[in-house]
């Protein structure tokens, strides 16, 4: 086949046209092309933890319980008024319960009975997971320990494998202990084991737990350890810290200040 | 036939009786009854084709539920490239505020029974508290 020099300027016009169709097309027709999905990596290269520095608590006003009430108001934690079938997020112990081995005869006076903040120290290595059959609870890549309520079997492993009782067992339906139910979160059933999540739910979405925000004292400090210019990092720098009970090898991800 | 003016009778109450529910349930209208779902009146559309829905509402669920959980990943692409937070309590039960006019209408007529509302909670089961 001949073809002229204007015949092919032609025809390679008329294909490079062709060609641009179709994007020429999608820029006009405003057709989004599928975003990708918020990046499944979202865990990865994070690790929160809390601080709680126990001076500022034991300052704030006798009997404040601010970070308690919304802690168990936000998160639907019953109150069932009776210790046995109690639902614990976040509680208080006393000084000499929680750092047994921080008490003796010439600090007593001034510790002994000091209520201590305490919740699930969300372990770098928490043994409950390991009891749990089904999975049901697993450690997150950010470190938090997450509880699945929809494969939770009841079995109550994961609690007698808790070193600091962090975990309770729904022994009878919750719902009619729950003043003012939150919508936004859901409440659990009978045959459940729960804990404090840390706020997975709010995390995501960019805000702190809510009892580092409802804290007055600002008592409670929350952060990434793995970033080295984080609040919770600069805040534990130099310090001598407390955990509970390091000896078990747990790595508690709750520190505290005395 | 041998004792027809008893066996003929026999049979005719023995084909009533038989017959009984079928014709019971014709004449109160629960045979031909179907389930009534009422749909929420300021909306439109739901998030996937009605016909998916139907078909798929167990296994989206189920799939949200894995990928809140476990992933963390809260946010559903539909097909029509709209998106929507991934939760029944806030997506879902947000036009269909009352499960009993819903969710329960098919689920009971099919005899199904599931667990969602031990844990979920929908808005007008708040009205009631």
């Amino acid at each position: 086949m001949e073809i002229s020099r204007r015949g092919f300027l032609k025809i390679s016009g008329l294909t490079f046209l062709g060609l641009m169709a179709k994007p020429g097309w999608e820029v006009v027709s405003q057709i989004k092309p599928i975003e990708p999905s918020p990046a499944p990596n979202y865990f990865s290269g994070k690790k929160w933890a809390m601080a709680i520095d126990l001076r500022k608590c034991w300052e704030a006003q006798e009997g404040c319980k601010e970070c308690l009430d919304v802690c168990h108001r936000i998160h639907n934690v019953p109150s069932i008024g009776y210790l046995k079938e109690e639902i614990k997020w976040i509680w208080t112990i006393p000084y000499e319960k929680a750092f047994p081995e921080h008490i003796h005869d010439f600090n007593q006076e001034e510790y002994k009975g000091k209520s201590v903040v305490v919740l699930c120290n969300q372990c770098d290595d928490p043994p409950c997971i390991r009891y749990c059959p089904t999975r049901a609870t697993w450690k997150r890549e950010d470190g938090i320990v997450m509880m699945d309520f929809h494969r939770c079997i009841g079995c109550r492993y994961c609690m007698a494998g808790c070193p600091y009782g962090s975990r309770s067992f729904n022994w009878r339906d919750p719902r009619p202990f729950i003043k003012k139910v939150n919508l936004e979160f859901p409440t659990r059933t009978k045959g459940v084991v729960e804990k404090c999540n840390f706020c997975e739910e709010r995390l995501v979405q960019g805000l702190l737990p809510a009892c580092v925000e409802a804290c007055k004292e600002k008592a409670l400090i929350f952060g990434d350890l793995n970033d080295p210019h984080s609040e919770i990092r600069r805040t534990l720098n130099g310090r001598h810290v407390l955990q509970r009970q390091p000896e078990l090898g747990t790595k508690p991800k709750v520190f505290y200040i005395v | 036939m041998y004792d027809a003016k008893k066996i003929i009778p026999g049979l005719i109450i023995f084909l009533g009786l038989i017959a009984f529910p079928i014709l019971h349930n014709t004449v109160s209208g629960k045979a031909t009854y179907s389930p009534k779902t009422e749909l929420p009146k300021d909306k439109k559309e739901c998030i996937e084709p009605k016909d998916f829905i139907r078909v798929n509402h167990k296994e989206l669920l189920e799939d949200w539920k894995a990928s809140v959980v476990r992933i963390g990943m809260r946010v559903y692409q539909a097909t029509n490239k709209k998106r929507y937070t991934m939760s029944l309590n806030r997506t879902c039960m947000d036009c269909h505020k009352d499960r009993t006019k819903f969710c329960d209408q098919c689920h009971n007529f099919m005899g199904v029974t599931n667990k969602c509302w031990d844990c979920h909670l929908y808005p007008k089961e708040l009205e009631k508290r």
